[in-house]
């Protein structure tokens, strides 16, 4: 398994660094240094250097890297780094060189809880943050905790201890979805899915049985979804969905029910995919034409598709220009827009969209002449956007019930985003 | 020890420091201590002060103090004997966070004087009533084992965690299945000097399967892997047992943490086998499609494991993802690593409903900035074409576009492209060829070369200034690369084979140049061979040079079947990632043809063995033929390697040979023939030095001096006769070298 643990910064210095096998010698991270971080030719996030192979995730200006020696599994390589990271997130806010430099006391400790001898432990940053904590801790309160922590931190519900206690009992679920589109130049749809997240913030006391249910359809063959259209009655068809380790994976297969012991605060209940009947919130209509080689001309209209009381907000899109552009003027009703000659691109911020209405950008990008005979590569406009209390699957939160012992109420409330960030492309 | 203390710098004051009265003092001390080991300075001087605030109240302090421990016990083992103390005591504290970190780190520290005091705190720790404890603890046993097998098997540690397995607490278990696995994989690898396969320490009968059954579903993210891992191993005893087990593991599907999608996968792949319900096995199949999509909205390295291993999948299972190709789409801003692999899968999930949009995805792609991604996507296109039919009409439509683009690389890419859809569709599109021969001064890369070359020597007789074409790289042959090289003189043979009036003075003009002046062994062989086949009988010739190639396929998998199946066991493991078996890339040199062959017999008889060695040089060959950029090796088959080809083509073998019909006599009569008469004629001064063959000399001579065609035939001709009677002898010879 892992060998090695490192975090190099961008030039390559090691912020981290922690063996856990006696198969590599911490001089590896030289060997990392100078073929991956000085190497600006690296196309794989995994490389093999002999029998030695170095899993690296580049986040922010650092490079999380793993080492091992032998056979390992990848794809639990990489997702305890990607664990590390949002372990570092969950406790410094936020993870880049200065939070590692000034933390690394703090992630030592860490590493060593998450990673036993190459095998990764219990990595629930909740869990952890019982008793690895930026505070100094006195040794006698702990003695008589820890008894506490350690029966959780390895019992059947390790991500909740047990004496938690609110004033008020409330449970916010956020339904965030993320669209991502493919839209071809003649306007067809070539791929657009939807990828939900359910995020839940539990403030309950107690070990609280939570049951949770959806309009959802979950569908798994393809060949019946055309069979079942007609009893769908408003339900929405999910691909595929992925729960939290607290849910009760069998409760799930045998009849659909979403039954679990929810953490205390902050965790991301559910992942889903839906691909049928997406809403697309934002409609682009481009119109990009080459004039000679001198210029380009750009007609690109917005249209928000869904209900006028609703808003899409934080709009961004970029649209691509020639690389030899020298300027572009711009015209636009709202929001504003300019040319960034660093990134090739005109970047149009509207801050708020009403649904219904249909800004539209007006320019012209003057090119100066190259000798290159390339043609332009096109590359898609890209979209970001943010629209409150709509989801693009139609997905919808039937019920949340709360079940504990001392019967109390509990408050629950629910808010839907649809969202995108980078996956919503317009060719043109 | 002695050890010069120096009076002044970083050490001097940290030693100071961490002999202060004050506690904050001494712990910000080691801190910096720490923070300096980090960056790789030499801090081990300070020992024997760090180890003094190793006993303390305050946890992080302790575990910092351990943390330099574990990095400098090995070098100070005198010193270390001196916390063994702290430790051991540590071990019974009421605090099992306390007994926890020290039984882990006393496994790290690696010092031998250590590892004799650890087995009775280990003894204590496997039994404690605190899980944590139990599962720090479980762990521990392997590090010993790494260090010390022995002492594992003297104190009973295996007995000990084979008990745990069915421990109450779902995270000890995992992680007495983590320990056991890794002793197991130790153990089982270590070369057994009995020659025997090693007993594993690991069997999982039916009793401990139920035991991870159970905790499967109560263990944390890692512990299911973990388990599901083991699980993979196990033999079930019946279909029903594989059945029971499939449904218990389908459920993991759903995991948040792909590794544990992944593991499951593996897990249900290779139980499937034993499941003869077809009912099961499709609905296995179908449930396990979703989950693998979802694979690719996780983050790019994830993503790229997963896309790998859905390649391999796909090769066991065509039909997983049959009706799912948009989703491999490309969006613009993926890692070209992901893309790349993306592509590989379009290709392989490409069928008659999904070309048209593939086809128009393909195109978009050859107009990006990634040049290597661009290429990718042609070579793509190509392969659409070779594996559809139906669709090569298109296919070939889209490359005319792109070839109209005029970006170099492009067209050079679409060019080589082409070569193969002529390799599969002979005579078919023929109308494209003035097309492709318009772009010929904007070719500079060798393979785009060779290709076009190659369609020009294919179609000779179709093109009218097929001779003009090839008279420009005959000018330019000795500039030109080995490859080209080849295929023009391939190329210039073939047009003089259809059209014998027109390319008379080329064919001479390319062989004198290709035997005089070229510095490739291949090309000077190759163009002797042409020179002594065209001057011996250009009836052969024409059997070998144009003789019928079968059309190339596009393989369903790139991997040799027995190596596809040893690879779905290790799904999401590198070797998965890879394609390759693991010990190709672990590097100790394990994978001999008898370690494949014992392999092979494990998995079955020795009949099949045979047949897998078989399967797998079939497969090597059939990545040949994939391998579309090797055009000269693919000529070479034909050609030079005539013997081989004597099933297909026995007329061209006889010709070959004169009279004899058995084809060793030929290559006997070639190779042999030569050594026997270097003795007696010694080289000639052409410019061939050693290597000098007569018999392929004797041609040259004809030829070279400027006789015409018939008389070269002629001597050409007796040249066979002499070697002939003495066949017997070389034979013998060559039999003795054997």
């Amino acid at each position: 398994m892992i060998s090695g643990f490192f975090v190099f910064n961008q030039k390559g210095e090691v912020l981290i660094s922690r063996l856990y096998r006696t198969d590599v010698k911490r001089s590896i991270s030289d060997v990392f240094r100078i073929q991956v971080v000085s190497n600006s030719d690296v196309r794989s996030p995994v490389i093999t250097l002999g029998s030695t192979s170095f899993f690296h995730v580049r986040v922010n200006n650092l490079y999380v890297m793993a080492v091992s020696k032998n056979n390992a599994n990848a794809a639990l390589v990489f997702e305890f780094c990607y664990r590390f990271i949002a372990i570092c997130k969950s406790y410094f806010g936020k993870i880049d060189e200065e939070s590692v430099k000034g933390n690394f006391v703090l992630i030592y400790e860490l590493i060593d809880e998450i990673l036993d001898f190459g095998y990764p432990q219990n990595s629930e940053a909740d869990t952890l943050k019982m008793y690895i904590t930026t505070e100094e801790i006195k040794y006698a309160s702990v003695a008589e905790n820890s008894s506490k922590i350690t029966v959780q931190a390895t019992g059947n519900t390790s991500w909740r201890r047990n004496d938690v206690r609110y004033k008020k009992n409330e449970a916010f679920v956020d339904v965030v979805e993320t669209v991502n589109l493919l839209m071809s130049s003649k306007g067809t749809v070539l791929r657009a899915d939807v990828d939900g997240h359910i995020v839940m913030r539990a403030y309950l006391t107690g070990t609280p049985e939570c049951k949770f249910g959806l309009n959802d359809k979950l569908v798994l063959d393809r060949a019946q979804r055309g069979n079942s259209q007609s009893d769908s009655g408003g339900a929405v068809e999910l691909d595929d969905c992925h729960f939290h380790q607290c849910v009760r994976l069998e409760g799930f297969d045998t009849d659909r029910t979403i039954s679990f012991i929810p953490p205390d605060g902050e965790f991301e209940l559910m992942k889903y995919r839906s691909t049928t009947n997406v809403n697309l919130p934002l409609k682009i209509l481009p119109t990009v034409t080459e004039i000679g080689t001198s210029q380009v001309s750009y007609i690109v209209t917005v249209k928000g598709s869904f209900s006028p009381k609703l808003s899409a907000t934080n709009v961004v899109l970029r649209i691509p220009t020639p690389l030899n552009t020298t300027s572009v003027d711009c015209k636009v009703p709202m929001g504003k827009a300019k040319y960034v000659p660093a990134e090739n691109v005109i970047i149009w911020k509207i801050p708020r969209i009403q649904g219904g209405s249909e800004p539209t950008f007006t320019g012209t990008a003057q090119l100066t002449s190259t000798t290159t005979k390339q043609a332009w590569a096109r590359p898609p406009i890209d979209v970001d956007f943010q629209v409150l209390m709509f989801t693009a699957s139609g997905l919808l939160v039937r019920f949340l019930k709360v079940f504990e012992k001392s019967n109390y109420n509990s408050v629950k409330w629910v808010r839907y985003l649809t969202k995108a960030s980078g996956s919503y492309q317009i060719r043109f | 020890m002695n050890r010069a203390a120096p009076k002044k710098g970083e050490n001097y004051e940290l030693r100071a420091d961490l002999n202060s009265e004050y506690r904050e003092k001494r712990k910000d001390a080691i801190k910096r201590v720490i923070a300096n080991m980090t960056v790789g300075k030499d801090v081990s001087g300070l020992f024997p002060d760090v180890l003094k605030n190793m006993q303390t109240e305050d946890i992080e302090q302790k575990k910092l103090v351990y943390l330099y421990l574990m990095n400098y016990a090995k070098t100070q083992p005198e010193l270390v004997i001196l916390a063994v103390n702290t430790f051991v005591r540590d071990t019974d504290d009421p605090n099992p966070l306390v007994r926890a970190l020290a039984i882990r780190t006393m496994g790290c520290l690696r010092a031998d004087k250590i590892i004799d005091y650890l087995a009775d705190p280990l003894q204590k720790c496997l039994r404690d009533e605190n899980p944590y404890v139990r599962k720090t603890a479980a762990l521990c046993v392997a590090k010993l084992y790494e260090m010390k097998p022995e002492l594992v098997i003297d104190n009973g540690f295996l007995e000990q965690l084979q008990d745990l397995v069915s421990d109450a607490n779902p995270m000890v278990v995992a992680n007495a299945v983590t320990a056991l696995s890794d002793i197991h994989v130790a153990a089982t690898s270590e070369p057994s000097t009995s020659g025997e396969p090693q007993p594993g320490v690991f069997n999982i009968n039916t009793h401990i399967l139920s035991k991870l059954l159970i905790a499967l579903n109560e263990c944390t993210e890692w512990g299911r892997v973990s388990i599901l891992t083991a699980l993979s191993r196990y033999k079930a005893q019946d279909d029903k047992e594989s059945e029971h087990i499939c449904e218990r593991v389908v459920p993991q599907f759903q995991h948040a943490n792909a590794s544990v999608v992944l593991a499951a996968v593996k897990v249900i792949m290779i139980h499937m086998r034993h499941v003869h319900r077809p009912d099961l096995v499709k609905q296995l199949v179908r449930k396990m499609a979703p989950p693998l999509v979802t694979l690719l909205s996780a983050p790019p390295e994830v993503q790229w494991v997963a896309l790998r291993n859905i390649s391999l999948l796909l090769q066991k299972r065509p039909d997983i993802l049959q009706n799912e190709m948009r989703v491999f789409f490309c969006k613009y801003n993926d890692p070209s690593y992901v893309k790349v692999e993306k592509l590989d899968i379009m290709i392989k999930l490409a069928g008659d409903n999904n070309v048209d949009s593939l086809l128009s995805e393909l195109k978009e792609y050859a107009s990006e900035v990634d040049v290597d991604f661009v290429r990718k996507s042609i070579k793509a296109i190509g392969q659409c074409a070779i594996k559809l039919d139906s669709s090569a009409d298109r296919c070939v439509n889209v490359l005319l576009e792109l070839i109209g683009t005029r970006v170099s690389y492009v067209v050079q890419e679409a060019v080589v492209v082409m070569k193969d859809i002529f390799r599969k569709y002979p005579s078919t599109y023929e109308g494209v060829i003035p097309t492709l021969c318009a772009n010929l001064e904007e070719l500079d890369e060798p393979e785009a070369k060779a290709s076009l070359i190659w369609i020009i020597g294919e179609y000779a007789n179709k093109i009218d200034n097929a001779a003009e074409l090839l008279e420009v790289f005959v000018n330019t042959f000795v500039e030109e690369s080995y490859a080209v090289q080849l295929q023009t003189l391939s190329a210039v043979v073939k047009l003089f084979l259809k059209k014998p009036d027109s390319a008379q003075g080329l064919v001479q003009k390319v062989l004198n140049t290709a035997t005089k002046d070229c510095d490739s062994p291949d090309v000077r062989d190759r163009a002797y061979i042409y020179w002594r086949l065209l001057s011996t009988d250009p009836a052969a010739a024409k059997a070998v040079v144009l003789a019928h190639r079968p059309p190339i396929t596009l393989p369903r998998t790139t991997v040799p079947p027995i190596v596809l199946e040893e690879l779905i066991g290790d799904i999401s493991s590198l070797a998965s990632v890879y394609h390759k078996p693991a010990e190709t890339f672990i590097g100790k040199g394990r994978l001999g043809a008898d370690a494949l062959q014992r392999k092979a017999a494990e998995q079955d008889d020795e009949v099949s063995a045979q047949k897998a060695l078989q399967e797998i040089a079939a497969g090597q060959q059939a990545e040949n033929l994939l391998d579309f950029d090797d055009v000269p090796a693919d000529e070479d088959r034909p050609t030079g390697l005539a013997a081989t080809s004597f099933t297909s083509t026995p007329a061209a073998a006889n010709l070959i040979s004169g009279k004899s019909t058995n084809p060793l006599d030929d290559l006997v009569s070639i190779f042999g023939g030569a050594s026997m008469e270097v003795p007696q004629q010694p080289p000639r001064a052409n410019g061939l030095g050693g290597l000098s063959s007569p018999i392929a000399a004797d041609p040259f001579a004809s030829l070279g001096g400027g006789a015409s065609r018939t008389p070269g035939l002629g001597s050409g001709v007796t040249s066979p006769v002499p070697t002939q009677s003495r066949q017997q002898q070389p034979q013998e010879d060559l039999l003795g070298l054997f």
